[in-house]
């Protein structure tokens, strides 16, 4: 094995891919629970934009703006090391998930948000005129008009949570960036094991992007 | 936290912070304007070359392409870039191909007989760049920008996980010493909440700018309400597809596909 130099080395390759593998799962496990997650909460965060008091309004709304307006990362080592002082044990894995699926939750927010806002205002009346309850106007009508818009929006995020996954490496998570680093350190060919990582991401993130595209003509007329 | 660990972490990290997000920002602007004008030119193979180059690096993340430079481009190139320029670079690159997706969407959201004017006055492609379609797109772009510059400031973050001495790597160190957590990234997310806001200020301010210098009335002055106000409700349309890598056709054209936004690009 040459130890680091310039030269592409498949033999590198071949000894990171069953870590890449590992990876991977890591990587997927943390971005489908920080989905649900995201989904929502942001679904809780928009309903409670229109809360019929400003005294939830207000407070949800300058949570919510605070999240989006500082980094992920920084939030992360936050719920990381400020969680166990209070008391409260999660693995890595799990306040990664945390992490990415509370800062992701005010972005979809947003998108719920303007969904639910692009319901005609005759649903609203038409719900209204047929003597529906608060909750059943929400759950029958203006609910489910409003996330089939969004969906390809909120398919968006999904792919952007995806390529910040890797901050999980942060604090310890074994997801692929951490992985190659891990296989860089013992091997010192960075080159073969972060290249296979970012390919990989070009891998996943444009078929996803095509397949939004789509998603997006067939459900939006 | 003693005035000791302000002087010497705290505050060095932030001037860094606010270095890398200058530099950074530049780098991606002109990166934005470049890629995002390219994919409107004649050309098919200059279009292919820069839908290419928004592909790669809006697929990428943007920690794993600072790692790469960092790590392999010295192994790959044979040189080594200061680690401070090596995250600008990366960080440039990576934010600027979102940025090119912004230009595009308001370059293509100039109503086309303005196009069609310049090629009547038998203005040069470059003329009518310059002249005719760039100053009604710019004012177009800024709400997008300033949402995607907000990004990019939390985005210098990541610089930390290199060990650059920026505020996140602040306090890394401030935690080490003193141990109080919950103090210190509290904090932390303050300065950047602060910093944030400070961009979104000035952001507003050159729109409006932009808007009287092209004859468009900017929004009156309001109350307290909008002044508060983080991003603006017109950048919704570009910040959802800002957010992912769908090349969508234009910002504006998704917007006004999704239904989801009240105008976009195309007010």
């Amino acid at each position: 094995m040459n130890h680091g130099t310039d030269t592409w080395d498949w033999g590198a390759v071949a000894d990171f891919m069953p870590h890449f593998w590992d990876g991977v799962l890591v990587t997927l496990q943390a971005l489908v629970l920080g989905s649900l997650i995201a989904f929502s909460l942001g679904l809780v965060w928009a309903l409670a934009f229109r809360a019929p008091t400003r005294f939830i309004r207000w407070p949800v709304g300058l949570i919510t703006e605070f999240i989006r307006n500082t980094p992920l990362l920084v939030q992360l080592f936050f719920l990381f090391f400020v969680l166990p002082e209070w008391n409260i044990q999660f693995s890595a894995e799990t306040t990664g998930t945390l992490a990415i699926g509370l800062h992701y939750s005010t972005y979809t927010a947003q998108v719920y948000r303007a969904g639910i806002e692009a319901v005609p205002v005759g649903q609203w009346e038409a719900a209204k005129a047929l003597s529906l309850s608060y909750p059943r106007t929400w759950t029958a009508v203006i609910l489910p008009q409003a996330i089939r818009r969004v969906v390809p929006a909120l398919g968006n995020y999904v792919i952007a949570m995806l390529k910040d996954t890797p901050l999980l490496s942060g604090i310890g998570v074994l997801e692929l960036l951490q992985r190659s680093r891990l296989e860089a350190a013992q091997t010192f060919q960075y080159t073969e094991a972060l290249t296979v990582v970012g390919v990989a991401f070009i891998l996943i993130a444009y078929p996803s992007s095509l397949l939004l595209r789509a998603l997006e003509r067939r459900l939006v007329r | 936290m003693t005035a000791g660990l302000w002087e010497h972490w705290v505050l060095p990290g932030i001037w860094i912070t606010v270095q890398l997000t200058v530099y950074s920002a530049a780098l991606a602007t002109a990166v934005a304007f470049g890629i995002g004008m390219a994919r409107t030119h004649r050309s098919r193979a200059v279009r292919f070359f820069a839908a290419f180059y928004t592909e790669v690096f809006r697929g990428v993340s943007a920690l794993i392409l600072m790692f790469w430079i960092f790590f392999v481009l010295p192994q790959l190139a044979g040189w080594a870039l200061v680690p401070m320029w090596a995250a600008v670079l990366a960080l440039g690159l990576s934010y600027g191909a979102y940025g090119a997706e912004i230009v595009r969407g308001a370059l293509n959201a100039v109503a086309p007989a303005q196009r069609e004017a310049g090629v009547a006055l038998s203005f040069t492609p470059w003329q009518r760049m310059r002249l005719v379609l760039l100053p009604q797109a710019v004012p177009e772009m800024i709400p997008s920008f300033c949402n995607l510059l907000v990004e990019l400031l939390k985005g210098t973050a990541l610089v930390s996980l290199l060990g650059i001495g920026d505020v996140s790597f602040a306090a890394y160190l401030v935690r080490l010493a003193t141990t109080e957590s919950a103090q210190i990234y509290s904090i932390t997310l303050v300065i950047y909440f602060v910093l944030a806001f400070l961009l979104t200020r000035g952001m507003k301010l050159l729109e409006r700018r932009a808007k009287a210098g092209i004859g468009q009335f900017p929004e009156p002055r309001q109350g307290l309400g909008p002044w508060l106000r983080f991003r603006q409700p017109s950048a919704k349309s570009s910040e959802l597809s800002t957010a992912g890598v769908t090349a969508t056709s234009s910002a504006a054209g998704s917007a006004g596909a999704t239904g989801v936004t009240g105008g976009g690009a195309a007010r």
